[in-house]
Formats: structure tokens, sequence, C-alpha cells
């Protein structure tokens, strides 16, 4: 099934939900104004439905749209928002009965910042065309093979098909078998103490404390962040290499057993910051030590907030 | 720089590593005069942002100790703690601290045997590893 396809079935979707006054209002995309960018869009008469879109450029996390909201929603989902959706009904920011989650096997997204740096002049226009991705610009068009321009945590997905829905817009995909999803992370673990300062010290050089990645984010839904805590005041607001850290790797704790490595973080750093660089080591070690993958379930509690009594305790004296 | 004492910075439970810190004191015993104890109610108390907050100030080492498993007055604080401890350590290392400036430690209220010997311990490794060379925020006071 192609990507039209996908947009025709969940337009036909939404229309029936909200003439059947189902929901009161569905969350998709549509086109953004400028290549690459297709923005949240809220739906709430039928005959708006024919703005909404699905193509590979609905990178950002929907479920960021959910917290906290009283009415009856329509929500597309693809792998990842549904596992931020599962997140959201655990940590009740979202009840299950509100929702009519509208699933979507997801062929990933693909990479703007990638495409954009591919090429000197600006870009004007993208289609897709199954497996191909045309650029059309000043005086240029290029076709590109989707595979070699996904984003990168869509590269290393094993969970591309919904994991709760209440319809489905296409087929379910096969998964992808035999990922090594951390590899990234264990060249780090291996560097030595120095290097990895340094490392870090480098990719957050670029940081301009704008808080894109945590506005991005759906599990950032604390009513006072951290970052704007003033009495007593954990990390400053500049751009002091410090405090940059310092946040960088706090707001990567507090996703810590949560996050679904959607990659809405590092999609949203008008930087280029690889953001899921702190992420990932936290996964990472949540399904070593506690076998657990974020967004599966409704009926696991997430593992900070469950223990065993002989979980490993080796590095305490 | 032979005179160089590390400063560690330290988060007793009231309930136990506190209680045996007390015990340590009113029995004269001798311990590195380098920990600064600051009382939290539970192990389950701690934060990363108290730690990374030290380490930022210019802590030289962070020491937490809370109860025993199965002894904590709350019953479970500090098995949430250890889970939360586990994940923080990691990423302390990750992000390039020394793994030998951060100790976790359970000591019960009556240890306080135990309590000067993690003090002699983390004092040791700390001070080994030597004053901090990146990381520290200095303030308008230095």
């Amino acid at each position: 099934m192609h990507m039209p396809e996908y947009t025709a079935k969940i337009k036909e979707i939404s229309a029936r939900l909200l003439k059947e006054k189902k929901v009161e209002m569905v969350i998709g995309f549509r086109k953004g104004t400028v290549p690459m960018m297709n923005e949240p869009c809220f739906v709430k008469m039928p005959e708006d439905v024919k703005e909404l879109v699905w193509d590979s450029n609905c990178g950002i996390n929907l479920a960021n749209y959910l917290t906290d909201r009283k009415e009856k929603i329509g929500i597309i989902a693809k792998g990842c928002d549904s596992r931020n959706i599962v997140t959201h009904i655990i940590e009740n920011k979202i009840k299950r009965e509100q929702l009519f989650i509208i699933g979507v096997p997801c062929k990933g997204m693909i990479d703007k910042n990638k495409i954009t740096s591919m090429f000197e002049n600006e870009i004007n226009e993208i289609s897709e065309h199954e497996e191909k991705i045309i650029v059309k610009g000043e005086g240029f068009e290029k076709t590109l093979n989707k595979n070699n321009v996904l984003q990168k945590n869509c590269k290393i997905c094993i969970h591309r098909n919904p994991v709760i829905y209440d319809e489905l817009a296409a087929d379910l995909l096969d998964e992808q078998k035999d990922i090594d999803r951390y590899e990234d992370v264990r060249k780090i673990e291996a560097m030595a103490i120095e290097d990895k300062w340094n490392y870090f010290d480098e990719i957050l050089s670029e940081c301009i404390r704008c808080y894109a990645c945590r506005n991005a984010c759906p599990l950032c839904y604390c009513p006072t962040c951290f970052v704007d805590e003033s009495r007593p005041q954990w990390v400053g607001k500049s751009t002091n290499p410090v405090d940059t850290r310092t946040f960088h790797f706090l707001r990567a704790y507090h996703c810590a057993g949560r996050c679904t490595d959607c990659g809405a973080c590092e999609r949203a750093c008008p930087m280029g910051i690889k953001v899921r660089t702190f992420t990932k080591k936290l996964e990472k070690d949540c399904l070593e030590l506690y076998g657990w993958e974020a967004g599966l379930s409704l009926d696991e509690r997430p593992p900070l907030d469950t223990y065993r009594p002989d979980d490993p305790e080796d590095f305490i004296k | 720089m032979e005179d160089w004492e590390p400063r560690i910075v330290c988060f007793l439970c009231n309930w136990c590593s506190y209680g045996a810190a007390d015990l340590a004191g009113v029995s004269r015993m001798q311990y590195p005069a380098n920990v600064r104890a600051i009382r939290i109610p539970c192990a389950g108390r701690m934060s990363p942002k108290f730690i990374l907050a030290a380490f930022m100030k210019g802590a030289d080492g962070v020491w937490v100790s809370g109860c025993h498993p199965g002894d904590c007055h709350y019953l479970e604080g500090n098995y949430y703690a250890r889970r939360k401890f586990a994940l923080f350590k990691n990423l302390i290392e990750y992000m390039g601290i020394e793994p030998g400036r951060l100790h976790f430690s359970w000591i019960s209220s009556a240890e306080s045997t135990k309590f000067t010997s993690v003090v002699k311990k983390v004092t040791l490794a700390v001070k080994e590893l030597g004053p901090r060379k990146q990381g520290i925020k200095r303030g308008v006071y230095g």
C-alpha cells in the first residue's frame, strides 16, 4: 500500500468518526508551509478532513497533543506515537476511553536535515513515489532512495506497527529483524573517560538552549520544568557548557524508561544536535537491567515506578 | 597540590546512615573530615538534581547512603531509589565523570564501623582521582 492510499483511508475513517460524532476532533497531519515539515492538524468538522495527509514527513509525535485533554479524540498513531499514547495512559495524562486510535503501520520518516544538507540550493518541493523521494529546487531535480534518507531512529525501529489501535489505516507490516539498536551507545561506552567528556562537549557546543527538544517531546509535560525552577535553581539558563550539559542529561534522565525513541527531539533541534544520544543510553540500560521497553503494555508499570527485591545492586557498598 | 583534600558531598538517610554517623560521632570514632553530610528523609528522596548540582558547584565526589533493602522506614523507598541510582550511576559515567566520584551504600543506624570504613573508602577513591578538571561552574565568588 502506498502513501496516497494511506491518506485516503485516514480521511475516510476521520470523516466517519466526526460524522457519527464518535469523536470531537481528529488529530493528524497536514502539509506544512515548507517542504518536509508536515504540521499537526486538529480537524473538528467532517468537511475539513481533506486537509489530512500521510507521507514520509510525519515525524512529529502526536501523543504530545493529548496531554490532559478532556474531549473524545481520534488520533493518528504510527508505531512510536502509539507507544507514547500507552505511556500517556499509564501516566494518567489521558484516558483510553477518550481515544479512538487510528493506527498507521509506519514505513519510516525521512531525515530533513540529511536531505537539506545534500543540496546547496533551497529545496522547494518534495514528493514521493513508492520507495523513491523526488527532490525539486531552484535549478535541480533529484530522485533519492527513501531507505538512504530515513531518520536514524526509523532505520533501527523495531516497532513500526502501532501497539494499540481501534482501526488500522493500512495492513500491518513485517517488523524489522536483527537490528542492532545500540551500536552508537556502545561506541561511546567504550571511550576513555576524558574522551566521553569531550565528545559530549563537542556535540553540545551548538546548543542554544531553545528547548525545542523538550517541547517536541510527549514525555515533557511537567507543569514547571526543572530548567524553569528558580528556588533553588538547579541549572542556569545560560549557554554555559556546564549548564547545557546538565540540562541535556537531566532531561534524558527524566525520560528514563519512558522514551520510545520516536526521534521528535532530534527532529525538532534547529542546530542538528544528536539529542537521542542521551536518551538511548537510558533506553539501553532499562532493557538490560530491567528487561523493559517503553509503551508496549497498558498493564505493566514503568521501571522506575516499580522494583524487584533482587534488582541488581553490585555498585552499592 | 600535595595538601589538596577532596570535598565530598554526602546525602544520608535520616533513619539509618545519618544515625550511624551520629553514633560514630558519640563513640569518638575517627574518620576523614572530607565529607559534608546532608540529611535526607529517605534514600527515595534523592533526586539526580542534587547530585548534578553538587558536581556542578564543585564537589569532588558525591556519596549517597540509605537503609539496607527491606529496612526502609517507609517500607520501599530504598527499593525505588536503587533503580534510580543504577540508571543514574551509568549515565554519569557515560557522560564522562569518573565512576569513582559517585558512591552508594547501605548503612544501618547501628553500623557506625561500616560508616567510618565507607567514609575512608570513598575519600580514598576520590583522592586518587584528584581534583575535578571539568564541569565546574564558577560563580561570582569563584
